[in-house]
């Protein structure tokens, strides 16, 4: 094997490379033009925190299902049955330790929140292998069959919840150490909206780290843009997608757990009720975008968060709002993704 | 003669309501460079989507290498040894090009893994990859992203190459230096099927020809008897090569 082949010269030509950046300063951006608008700094950092915990969490539920859709086109409406479960699940898992949930001792919260977890996010994942199984793969290819099965499965996964922990909202408190605030300058800081944003950029960096340095995420990268050629290739894209599925199930456990912990109480419905916000979100990312969901993500908590204070009445459709105005600017989302 | 690698039998493909090939009879010999000529709507990328199992031959089989292929999946298909350039290219455009040629390396878990001799000598025949390794392949020109369609192709050794008109709306410079790394690829005793309507093209490459018409295989031979006879070409392609000379 010699290389004896010379270049055209045609083949050195290549644009420049212009990073898109424009979308890296939204959130920035909504958070400074909120800063005059409030009272006091305090508050305006109070809210932030709040919106970026919020947005945080939205992001490890929604990741999941924008990847879902980006590889296989699946709509899948029944993704909050697993917020709802993992959060029922912490519901029984830190009530059986309330002992250590009940402590002063980090250390022993921690010892009870992880397991917590740990748990929504396993049967999370098993009942989205199920659910990929007996509800989704049977509808391939066919949005509207997916919609309404999709709707069905999260109708009876609700049922089943109600079976299990009865139709009562039911309190999640946060454990002892979690409670409180913390003072940056005069604003107050919740101790938990902090834990939530660690844990969420924790995620964050796992996920991009998974998508960007191993054959895996690459695998899901080109999926999401050309599955047929990824096939071509000699990967099953269907076991790529179910592993997916399974892992974007397990997060959107986790994030369950995070939710209820957030409200502090669980109800059959909550997952019904993030839903809409975690299509906003995917809508406003890009469908299949990782990094458009982050943002899209961030931009949802926080305006939830600033027209709550500032106007109630407008926060209830601010983030359609939100989604229309992102959606005149770009069609296709913050982070279009180069579909074949 | 060579024993053929690939082997169509009565392929009929339907996509959708419509029925697409008509019971393609084709052999592709081992080592040899087979030319797939035609007139839009022909049917031969039809019949390239058929073998890598992108659509089904419903009915008819599909020989490679001694086993039928026509129902398999098309991961398998690639995994027996066959590997497909598609006429859009198919690159993964917010990859980077070492991030393409890393998934098309199967045996490969990260880009330290890919053969490096291999990879030098892919360097040699397109060295546009090695310039422009790091960056996104949606950047890359028509002829770049085409030179890295076959690279990914060849990233590791496949018994056989579907390549499904590379020359289609690339400068003549880039077709020349296609041409050139084909040859090349053809001193490695790779087996390819070659779907083309530049007959120019084609020529300079081609050992065998078939010329399709209608989802059927209307004429096959080796392709020096076809270059060498106007006659033939005005019947099966309405050209003859000395116009276009």
């Amino acid at each position: 094997m010699s290389p004896s082949v010379a270049t055209a010269p045609a083949a050195d030509a290549l644009p420049q490379l212009v990073a898109d950046r424009i979308p890296l300063l939204l959130v920035p951006a909504l958070a400074l033009a909120a800063l005059p608008l409030m009272s006091s700094l305090s508050t305006w950092v109070t809210l932030t925190v709040a919106g970026l915990a919020m947005g945080m969490i939205i992001f490890i539920i929604a990741s999941g299902l924008t990847l879902v859709f980006g590889l296989m086109d699946v709509l899948n409406f029944g993704h909050g049955v697993f917020i709802a479960l993992g959060a029922y699940l912490a519901v029984s898992v830190l009530g059986a330790m309330s002992g250590w949930t009940g402590s002063e001792h980090l250390a022993l919260n921690l010892l009870a929140v992880l397991p917590a977890m740990l748990v929504a996010m396993a049967v999370a994942g098993g009942v989205g292998f199920a659910f990929e199984r007996v509800i989704i793969r049977p509808v391939y290819g066919q949005h509207l069959k997916q919609i309404m099965i999709t709707m069905g499965g999260m109708i009876v996964g609700e049922e089943l919840i109600k079976v299990i922990w009865g139709p009562q909202t039911i309190p999640l408190p946060l454990p002892a150490a979690f409670r409180g605030s913390l003072l940056l300058g005069d604003a107050a800081v919740e101790k938990y909206r902090l834990i939530a944003v660690v844990i969420g950029l924790a995620v964050f960096a796992a996920m991009f780290w998974v998508l960007s340095r191993t054959k895996v995420g690459l695998l899901i990268r080109a999926g999401v843009q050309d599955r047929e050629m990824v096939e071509s290739l000699g990967y099953r894209i269907r076991k790529l997608f179910v592993g997916v599925f399974v892992a974007g199930s397990a997060l959107a456990g986790l994030g369950g757990v995070m939710w209820g912990l957030y409200q502090q109480n669980v109800t059959p419905q909550m997952g019904a009720q993030v839903n809409v916000l975690i299509f906003i979100v995917i809508i406003i990312g890009g469908l299949g975008s990782v990094g458009g969901c982050f943002i899209g993500a961030l931009l949802v908590g926080l305006l939830a968060n600033y027209t709550g204070f500032l106007a109630p009445k407008v926060a209830l459709f601010s983030n359609i709002l939100l989604m229309v105005l992102i959606l005149l600017w770009r069609p296709q989302g913050i982070f279009p993704v180069a579909k074949r | 003669m060579s024993s053929p690698l690939l082997r169509l039998e009565g392929v009929h493909t339907h996509i959708g309501a419509y029925h697409i090939l008509h019971g393609v009879d084709l052999e592709v010999g081992q080592g040899e460079f087979t030319v797939l000529l035609g007139r839009n709507g022909a049917g031969k990328t039809t019949t390239l989507r058929t073998i890598m199992g992108l659509w089904t031959a419903a009915p008819g089989r599909v020989w490679f290498g001694g086993v039928d292929i026509a129902t398999r999946s098309t991961p398998e298909i690639a995994r027996r040894g066959i590997a497909y350039v598609p006429e859009n290219m198919g690159i993964f455009s917010d990859l980077t090009v070492r991030e393409n040629m890393l998934v098309a390396a199967r045996s490969a878990r990260r880009a330290e893994g890919m053969d490096a001799t291999r990879l030098e000598w892919i360097f040699g025949l397109f060295p546009a990859i090695r310039k422009f390794w790091q960056h996104p392949a949606g950047l890359l020109s028509g002829g770049q992203k085409q030179m890295l369609a076959v690279a990914r192709a060849i990233i590791e050794p496949r018994k056989l190459l579907l390549v499904d008109e590379p020359s289609k709306g690339l400068a003549p410079a880039i077709i020349q230096n296609m041409i050139a790394a084909f040859r090349e690829l053809k001193q490695t005793d790779t087996t390819v099927l070659l779907v083309e309507q530049n007959f120019n093209f084609a020529r300079q490459l081609g050992d065998k020809v078939a010329v399709m018409d209608d989802g059927r295989i209307v004429h096959s031979g080796t392709m020096a008897e076809l270059v060498d006879d106007e006659g033939l070409q005005q019947k099966l392609l309405g050209l003859s090569l000395a116009a276009h000379q």
